[in-house]
């Protein structure tokens, strides 16, 4: 039983109370890069999920194998050839998502949210206590990107996975789409975050009290 | 148009109007990690690229001469991650060696370079572009010195903030990520700079 409910409090820690885009400010260059629509959110944060999982289990497979020295060049190895089968999953049954996301997809290798999770979870843990944190991870940044890339596509663009929101009379604004746009709403939704954090902090208090 | 101008008007497009950070979101988490203070960003803006000019080289060669030939262009992910690890370990052997000083102020920096993100995002779109040698290597040193020039100016802006009066849930990062969105509004001013030239 108390590995049930560890297994979820795992799960549920990768969503939320250290959702890997607000909580832990890791991955951030896909997260402003790709995320000018919904759709590239959702992409990008499914093709991330595949590969934390596929790594997370590997690496927590052979954590007893794996020399203490050279441990971050073997995960490394572990994760690009998740990425790789990723990339050419996606170049042959998604082409036009395949090159929307363009660089960032083989980028993913570096991306940092991965290589931490390895470090820090899967190669101390059992199998399904990381395949658990690989996919409460992966869910959360999913979640995030979808979140950012909704606000950009519905403000900068007037859609909502290509459907049209607001009526011939939006103008949208462009700024948003742009680069600039990736950084400024994703510093002030961190920042709405934080308030809510702070909030959720002082309600346990208070209730501890 | 000359050869020269153009290679020149590379140069800056990559510095200016193709900046790494602000245009392509490449090297964010260092970019947002290490420009605290301006000395560090220095020393992390130097040693990119130090290490992005010579990857740029490197996978060249591994790309053309290795993959290639062989047809196996569907591992230059695998390759290029692997040259840029190696590369910055056999780096970071060589300062500690031949110059303690610089290995002294650089030599933290190294390991991070590994996962940072455009060195190895240089590398695949020196290929996915399609450049030749020398342009590869042009984009590697210039791309990279575009990433100084913007770590450290948010260097610069994050120590003037650190005297500033902020609301508490915008401390930290929230703030220089809205500062960022502001800088690259400013790059965008450069965007159309060469469009009448090239």
């Amino acid at each position: 039983m108390e590995q049930k409910t560890t297994l979820k409090s795992v799960f549920l820690n990768g969503i939320i109370t250290e959702n890997p885009t607000f909580r832990l400010v890791l991955g951030t260059c896909p997260t402003m890069a790709v995320t000018t629509s919904a759709t590239n959110g959702i992409g990008m944060g499914a093709a991330a999920t595949f590969v934390l999982v596929g790594s997370n289990i590997v690496i927590s497979l052979l954590r007893n194998f794996i020399p203490d020295k050279i441990r971050i060049p073997s995960f490394i190895v572990v994760i690009c050839t998740f990425v790789t089968m990723v990339q050419m999953f996606m170049q042959a049954f998604l082409p036009s998502l395949y090159s929307s996301l363009g660089i960032f997809l083989p980028l993913i290798v570096v991306n940092c949210i991965i290589l931490a999770r390895a470090e820090a979870f899967a190669s101390k843990n059992t199998v399904l206590h990381s395949a658990a944190d690989g996919i409460g991870m992966g869910i959360g940044f999913t979640l995030a990107l979808t979140l950012i890339g909704s606000i950009r596509e519905i403000l900068g663009n007037g859609t909502i996975f290509g459907a049209t929101v607001f009526g011939a009379s939006f103008k949208p604004m462009l700024l948003l789409i742009l680069p600039a746009g990736g950084f400024i709403v994703y510093g002030l939704l961190l920042a709405l975050f934080n308030v809510a954090g702070a909030k959720a902090a002082g309600k346990k208090e208070a209730k501890k009290q | 148009m000359s050869p020269i101008v153009k290679i020149l008007l590379f140069m800056f497009s990559c510095v200016l109007t193709n900046n790494y950070i602000f245009s392509r979101f490449l090297g964010c988490c260092p970019f947002l990690g290490v420009s605290n203070k301006v000395e560090t960003a220095v020393g992390m803006g130097i040693a990119v690229t130090f290490v992005m000019a010579l990857a740029s080289l490197f996978t060249y060669f591994v790309y053309y001469y290795i993959l290639v030939p062989l047809s196996l262009t569907y591992l230059n992910t695998i390759a290029f991650i692997l040259v840029i690890a190696s590369l910055v370990q056999v780096v970071e052997m060589f300062l500690k060696k031949s110059a303690p000083s610089l290995y002294g102020a650089l030599g933290i920096y190294l390991p991070l370079i590994t996962t940072n993100c455009a060195v190895l995002g240089v590398t695949i779109l020196n290929i996915t572009e399609g450049h030749n040698l020398l342009y590869s290597v042009l984009n590697g040193t210039f791309g990279a010195l575009g990433f100084l020039l913007a770590i450290v100016l948010m260097a610069g802006v994050r120590e003037r903030l650190e005297s500033a009066k902020i609301a508490a849930p915008l401390k930290g990062f929230p703030i220089s990520l809205v500062i960022a969105g502001l800088m690259s509004i400013a790059f965008l001013g450069f965007s159309n700079m060469f469009a009448g030239v090239a």
